[in-house]
């Protein structure tokens, strides 16, 4: 049975993260509910979590995409040391970065290979748009 | 026929034969409900209101002090223009202290770097990427006298926002006032030490909630008895509301936290009421809704003022006055054409004013992208003096209390948030509250619904659901100096090279053993600690290892 078969179809999975020592959550937080509802299994680590522990994270749970939350300023240092790690363990998973970013640091955080940024007032809508774009679901 | 009756007769017939006929030729053009989901009739009137004045109203300076606490309010003096500020290095960040002194500001308001507030030093390696971004770095006690340097702290008041670090900051301060020859107990200023809210929305927390409380209120008993004026705590709506929540709950939030600490304190340390409650103060938001916020304010005067009364028994009228600090929403800023910001925030101070704030931060416009410049502070700056000094807002004691509509406003809010902390009392207070998940959840909720309504355009925001440019702004935005975060390290590290090494380990040595000990207050312990010149990462480091560190839930 068609239906049964997408019911029982594995959802891809995205992990949400907020990465370094900011506590501003809300973002973060209203994004993994809305990209759960669109239909994506969302991992949210919460709070203070370094790079590593996010690629880890994403490799054990077999993630088609992370989405990193940071409004603290520290972007560059962090998602740097983040794509690099993703480089160094030859994994191939997309990155999307949200947040305070100022209009010059995106484009370097692009440069780096991040696959979007998104700040505030971005509607929801574009977010998973883009979220199904890049895992390849419909 | 009483008057009542009369209003209520043309009241009806008003509705019959001139509204509806006229909203029949023009409907009206969107619902009206108020932020929290109640609708709004199109007119106030005498009906709307309570015939209570003496018991809901009365007089500023009295209770309950519905229209202020002060019996002179802003006529007598300005609230204070408290910007909120910190960058890079203590050096920096003093010379914007110095240059918002000389722009008219009339008190100090700190933010620290991340590191600081969780107690980490800047050589630490989670607190490297942070040092000096969205705050200074304070990591010890040079730093500290560095900030105020060339400034008089025995005069200037000055808010701390420092929570789960607070006992190190204020310790810190105070070895500074003394090292300059200035009795504590002539120190003025506040610090937020308001580690409740830091579970439930902001969160910057350390340690577990049971250690947390005893941290926080320990520091308000040694205050209320060694620094008279200093205010030990100031209970944040703010975070709440930023991060989704209400009003309603907002004011809630902030008064279940507020019920709490005053239990807590009486508890653990049998000190009577009247003997630390004038000493703590509050802080919240103020967003665009102009009328709500104001009704807000007076709400939350009105119900504090009861709850201290009934609730806790105080008798001094110090104990059932509510202070509080005014930032502007940080949430309802747009990145998105920022000029259009600087209309928002007047209209959000000019509630906090209208509302009788004590204190008050205008947001600065270009605060959605970056931290402010020099340039667009002192804009934020301006926006408070213009609302001062121009506009006449304050000639008037609670100018807009008796409109039938604030009134209706003020009695329903203060009516919502009733059934929120009764809600709260049920589960048996705010900590109970907060281990089960209740206060993050309902505000998870509430912004999840916030930001579905933005999408469907029920809530409407210039520039970002209406009226878009696609254009990018283009402003000049602030850089932190890289140079300050290696001066940071460098400094930590000559600190702890020069300093008495026996001194040092036996202070830590006694605070560990303090922390141990749980009828210990520990502050005493902390302000030795940094008198002999441990940093914020040591102290804090021993508390950790004796108290452990919180786990958060992962809620969405």
């Amino acid at each position: 049975m068609a239906v049964q078969l997408i019911m029982h179809m594995p959802r891809p999975k995205i992990i949400i993260a907020k990465l370094g020592l900011d506590g501003h959550d809300r973002g973060a937080k209203v994004i993994a509910r809305a990209l759960a509802e669109a239909g994506f299994e969302v991992v949210y680590t919460g709070i203070r979590q370094t790079p590593s522990q996010v690629v880890e994270t994403a490799i054990q749970e077999d993630a088609k995409l992370i989405g990193v939350s940071i409004l603290s300023g520290s972007h560059m240092e962090l998602v740097s040391e983040l794509m690099k790690i993703i480089k160094e363990r030859g994994v191939d998973i997309p990155v999307l970065v949200g947040g305070i970013i100022p209009p010059e640091d995106r484009d370097a955080l692009l440069k780096m290979g991040v696959a979007a940024v998104y700040g505030p007032g971005t509607p929801l809508r574009e977010i998973i748009d883009i979220v199904k774009k890049l895992v390849g679901a419909s | 026929m009483g008057n009542t009756e009369k209003i209520k007769e043309k009241y009806d017939e008003w509705v019959r034969e001139f509204l509806l006929p006229a909203l029949k030729k023009v409907p009206e053009w969107r619902k009206f409900i108020t932020s929290f989901g109640v609708g709004i009739r199109p007119l106030h009137t005498p009906l709307d209101v309570r015939d209570d004045y003496l018991g809901i109203l009365g007089f500023p300076g009295e209770y309950p002090f519905t229209r202020g606490i002060y019996p002179s309010m802003y006529r007598s003096r300005l609230w204070t223009f408290r910007e909120y500020s910190g960058f890079g290095s203590p050096e920096d960040t003093n010379k914007r202290y110095k240059f918002l002194i000389s722009q008219g500001q009339t008190g100090l308001s700190v933010a620290f770097d991340l590191p600081t507030q969780l107690g980490l030093d800047p050589d630490h390696e989670l607190a490297y990427p942070e040092v000096g971004k969205v705050g200074v770095s304070i990591p010890e006690i040079i730093s500290m006298s560095i900030l105020f340097d060339n400034i008089d702290i025995s005069k200037i008041t000055t808010s701390f926002t420092i929570n789960a670090t607070a006992a190190e900051i204020l310790a810190m301060y105070v070895t500074v006032a003394e090292s300059r020859g200035i009795d504590k107990a002539v120190l003025d200023g506040t610090i937020q030490n308001d580690i409740l809210k830091e579970f439930i929305a902001r969160n910057l927390y350390i340690y577990p909630p049971l250690h947390s409380m005893r941290y926080a209120t320990d520091i308000i008993a040694y205050t209320s008895k060694n620094l008279p004026k200093w205010h030990p705590i100031s209970i944040s709506g703010y975070h709440f509301r930023e991060a989704g929540a209400t009003v309603v709950q907002e004011l809630a939030f902030t008064l279940a936290d507020a019920i709490e600490y005053t239990n807590w304190v009486i508890n653990r340390w049998k000190i009577n009421v009247d003997d630390f409650a004038p000493s703590l103060s509050f802080f919240f938001t103020a967003t665009t809704n102009l009328f709500e916020e104001v009704a807000k304010f007076r709400a939350a005067r009105r119900l504090y003022a009861r709850i201290m009364r009934e609730r806790f028994g105080a008798k001094k009228p110090e104990s059932m006055k509510m202070k509080f600090h005014v930032q502007t929403s940080g949430a309802a800023l747009t990145a998105q054409q920022p000029e259009v910001n600087i209309i928002r925030t007047t209209l959000q101070a000019l509630a906090a004013v209208l509302g009788g704030a004590q204190s008050l931060h205008v947001n600065a416009f270009d605060e959605a992208l970056s931290l402010p410049t020099e340039k667009s502070v002192k804009l934020a700056l301006r926006v408070q003096q213009v609302i001062a000094y121009e506009s006449g807002v304050i000639d008037s004691i609670d100018p807009l209390g008796g409109s039938y509509y604030i009134e209706w406003l003020t009695d329903t809010i203060e009516e919502e948030a009733m059934k929120i902390i009764d809600y709260v009392d049920s589960l048996g207070g705010m900590a109970k509250a907060v281990e089960i998940g209740y206060p993050q959840r309902a505000i998870a909720e509430s912004a999840y619904q916030y930001q579905r309504m933005v999408e469907e355009g029920r809530i409407s925001i210039i520039g970002v659901n209406m009226f878009r440019e696609e254009e990018e702004p283009h402003i000049e935005l602030h850089r932190v100096d890289p140079v300050s975060r290696e001066r940071s390290i460098r400094r930590v590290r000559e600190v702890r090279e020069n300093r008495n090494r026996e001194a040092w380990e036996g202070a830590l040595n006694r605070l560990r053993r303090a922390a141990d000990k749980e009828d210990e207050n520990i502050f005493p312990y902390i302000l030795s600690a940094i008198r002999a010149r441990a940093t914020i990462g040591e102290v804090s480091g021993v508390l950790r290892d004796v108290w452990g560190e919180h786990k958060p839930l992962s809620i969405y």
